[in-house]
């Protein structure tokens, strides 16, 4: 929530309590994963509009693909230069700044979200103006940065159909590309016909819930405000280091607007977002569109180099920021997931995200990609940030449809290792790790595990004695037994038939 | 410590394991760029592609362009055009033949002013065949990138020779402009959203109607 200054109202709606982004101040508010995705299971309605919308989009993705000839190819040669990005990402960003700055750009850094918000408030307050539009950008929600404008009595209005749904709806994205995938037509109607005209241009009158009706009318809304606004802000999909370039891929138009009529526009870029160099530009324009809305290729894409006299903004800035970013790449293990190019094809593909929902993860980073990148970009100190990693049943379908090849399974269990090794040097006790000090006795040795074998092996005559199974257990069983039977064991073990059948063969 | 010199040092630190070297040979790659995608007929492919997203294609000789805009202009009722300052000539006369009123953008409009035109001619630089995309490089036969969006009707005019096959091949072709600074624009069709139920809506902010007609 903002701090607007007492007897200031709003400018904009409200949004939920607590923070999801990264590198914010307060703690995060969410619980740990697994109790908000119990609470979100409940939601019937956001579970129907989630499975109909992520079914869509994976067919639809496997039909572009399929169309490419060399699609690993392009998706190995798109890991390959974000490897290179990644592994000498100082050089290149010497080389991006000095050709933004070339092209007439003014290149800010900003170390964490805190510095990022304030590079950009006194940038817009350096204009004289109380609005500003912007084009959808994770990078934005992840600093929380319409919170940090509104604070400072700036309003932020978000042009994406998606991001004005969720905006006017007091509400947060649940995925990265289409942040109101959990909304239908006719929630989208109710919230336009409650909030659009407390904010600009309302509705029609009687308007129906046909998808393109609330297009229509997100389009006589926004008009207005793109007319008016003298700042537009846009985040960046990518920054071309060799001719400092910045690229921004997007479907409405609404991109275009903000990058085109407003005389100053400021660019808010995560640093690993960098491309070598343009004639890279054919390996991603081709694996973003089909990996992300699964088109050949989206309706609009936006190029441009600092300031072209006489066309667009006068006044051009890019904000580089860190945010966790570099904590990402001091792991070496984890540091992969900084090829990502926000797709989102693998939170589409995630058996878990589509039935829990983006809310659950209380990160602007769902999915796989969210429980890959968040705890390290974030740390594993928040109960939320600790469970993230278990948010997995380890399928790796995500691993099979990311384009820039992602070993994301392999990060989660990376991150799954960093919570346990952490747990392992807590002060106070836990029992997963109390368990496992029995358990590594056990395994250490091949006496240890036979004594621990036949031990079982008597109990399990008594305890499952007429029995195939047990069910339920008492604490500190139950979380386990809850959801599980425990199979009754086999009644020989392979240790003792061995012995007995070719233990002699030795 | 400047925040710039912090993150430069930051990553320096966490990039301690990695070899001191070139960054193509830390990471060779073999990749043959700006390769064509073998296709029948790359014309025909880049009229299917565009028709798939619901433009309006018209296939014409060269010399049949002007009449093409005076039959567009004129079935469409097109009021008025805003004409960016290189646009051929016989082209602009063509959209007065459909009576249109032709608006010039010197001293450039302002955005309400913009607004309140119905349609913009445009020449373009390269069309993609796999992918049914237009891209302008903004010059002056194509104008500031707010004619070409702010209108609600786009007519684009597009050469047989700057179709290309594929995107690689499109890349190679734009080069020059970005090396002199031009913005681009990419354009697949009209605007559109998959935003609610992520069911595809045709036009939203940008032009509504896309009509291209492509020159043989």
């Amino acid at each position: 929530m903002s701090t607007n200054p007492p007897g200031q109202a709003r400018r904009t709606p409200a949004p939920p309590k607590g923070t999801v982004g990264i590198g914010q101040p307060e703690p995060v508010a969410s619980p740990v994963f697994r109790e908000n995705a119990k609470k979100q299971l409940q939601n019937t309605l956001m579970r129907r509009n989630m499975k109909h919308a992520t079914t869509t989009i994976r067919n639809k993705r496997l039909l572009r693909v399929a169309e490419v000839p060399n699609w690993d190819e392009v998706r190995a040669q798109g890991a390959g230069l974000k490897d290179r990005v990644a592994r000498h990402l100082d050089y290149y960003l010497a080389m991006a700044e000095e050709n933004l700055i070339k092209a007439g750009a003014q290149v800010h850094w900003a170390k964490d979200a805190q510095e990022a918000n304030q590079i950009i408030v006194s940038l817009v307050k350096a204009k004289g103006v109380d609005e500003v539009v912007k084009i959808k950008s994770m990078a934005t929600q992840e600093i929380e940065m319409n919170e940090a404008l509104e604070a400072a009595g700036i309003a932020a209005w978000e042009t994406d159909l998606a991001e004005l749904i969720v905006q006017l709806g007091h509400d947060r994205p649940s995925h990265i590309l289409v942040p109101a995938i959990h909304r239908n037509r006719e929630e989208v109607r109710e919230i336009f016909n409650r909030e659009m005209g407390r904010y600009g241009t309302p509705p029609p009158k009687n308007m129906p819930n046909d998808p393109p009706v609330l297009a229509g009318a997100a389009r006589v809304h926004l008009r207005e405000k793109f007319l008016r606004a003298k700042v537009g802000i846009s985040g960046g999909n990518m920054i071309i280091a060799d001719t400092g370039t910045m690229v921004i891929v997007e479907s409405e138009g609404n991109g275009r607007m903000c990058l085109t009529l407003p005389e100053t526009l400021i660019s808010v870029v995560g640093v690993e977002k960098i491309i070598p160099s343009f004639d890279d530009l054919e390996v991603f324009m081709k694996l973003l569109p089909r990996s992300s809305t699964a088109e050949r290729m989206n309706p609009y894409t936006s190029m441009w180099s600092g300031v072209t006299p006489g066309d667009g903004p006068q006044e051009v800035h890019v904000v580089l920021v860190d945010n966790g970013r570099t904590k990402v790449l001091d792991d070496p293990e984890g540091r992969f997931v900084l090829r990502c190019i926000r797709c989102s094809a693998c939170m589409n593909k995630c058996p878990v995200f589509e039935r829990v929902g983006g809310h659950a993860y209380g990160s602007v980073y769902p999915g796989p990609i969210g429980i890959a990148l968040t705890p390290l970009m974030r740390g594993i100190d928040s109960p939320i940030d600790k469970s993230l990693p278990f948010a997995c049943t380890l399928c790796c379908a995500c691993d099979d449809v990311c384009p820039v090849k992602i070993p994301l399974s392999d990060i989660i269990v990376h991150n799954r290792n960093r919570v346990a090794d952490k747990k392992r040097h807590d002060i106070h006790p836990h029992l997963e790790t109390t368990v496992m000090i029995p358990a590594d006795w056990a395994f250490k040795k091949a006496k240890h595990f036979e004594l621990v074998q036949k031990a079982v092996s008597i109990a399990s005559g008594i305890a499952f004695k007429n029995k195939d199974y047990l069910g339920p257990m008492p604490w500190p069983a139950s979380p386990w037994t809850r959801a599980r039977d425990i199979p009754a064991p086999p009644v020989e073990s392979f240790r003792s038939w061995w012995a007995k059948n070719r233990g002699g063969a030795k | 410590m400047s925040s710039r010199d912090v993150i430069l040092s930051r990553i320096r630190k966490a990039l301690s394991d990695v070899p001191n070297l070139p960054p193509e040979k830390d990471i060779p790659l073999n990749w043959e760029y700006g390769k064509p995608l073998a296709m029948d007929d790359v014309l025909d492919t880049f009229t299917q592609m565009c028709l798939d997203y619901k433009a309006v294609v018209e296939r014409v000789p060269v010399a049949e362009v002007p009449a093409t805009i005076t039959k567009l202009v004129t079935e469409r009722q097109v009021k008025t055009f805003v004409v960016p300052a290189g646009l051929d000539q016989d082209w602009r006369k063509a959209a007065a033949d459909g009576g249109a009123k032709l608006i010039e953008d010197d001293p450039p409009l302002s955005s309400p002013e913009l607004n309140d035109i119905d349609g913009v001619i445009t020449a373009a630089r390269v069309g993609i065949a796999d992918t049914g995309t237009i891209v302008l490089d903004h010059a002056p036969d194509q104008g500031r990138r707010a004619l070409s969006l702010v209108p609600d009707l786009h007519i684009c005019v597009i050469l047989a020779d700057q179709v290309v096959s594929d995107v690689p091949e499109a890349v190679q072709r734009l080069k020059p402009s970005i090396v002199a600074g031009n913005p681009l624009t990419w354009i697949s069709g009209g605007s559109a959203t998959s935003d609610i139920e992520l069911s595809r809506v045709e036009g939203v902010h940008g032009p509504r109607k896309l009509l291209i007609i492509l020159a043989e």
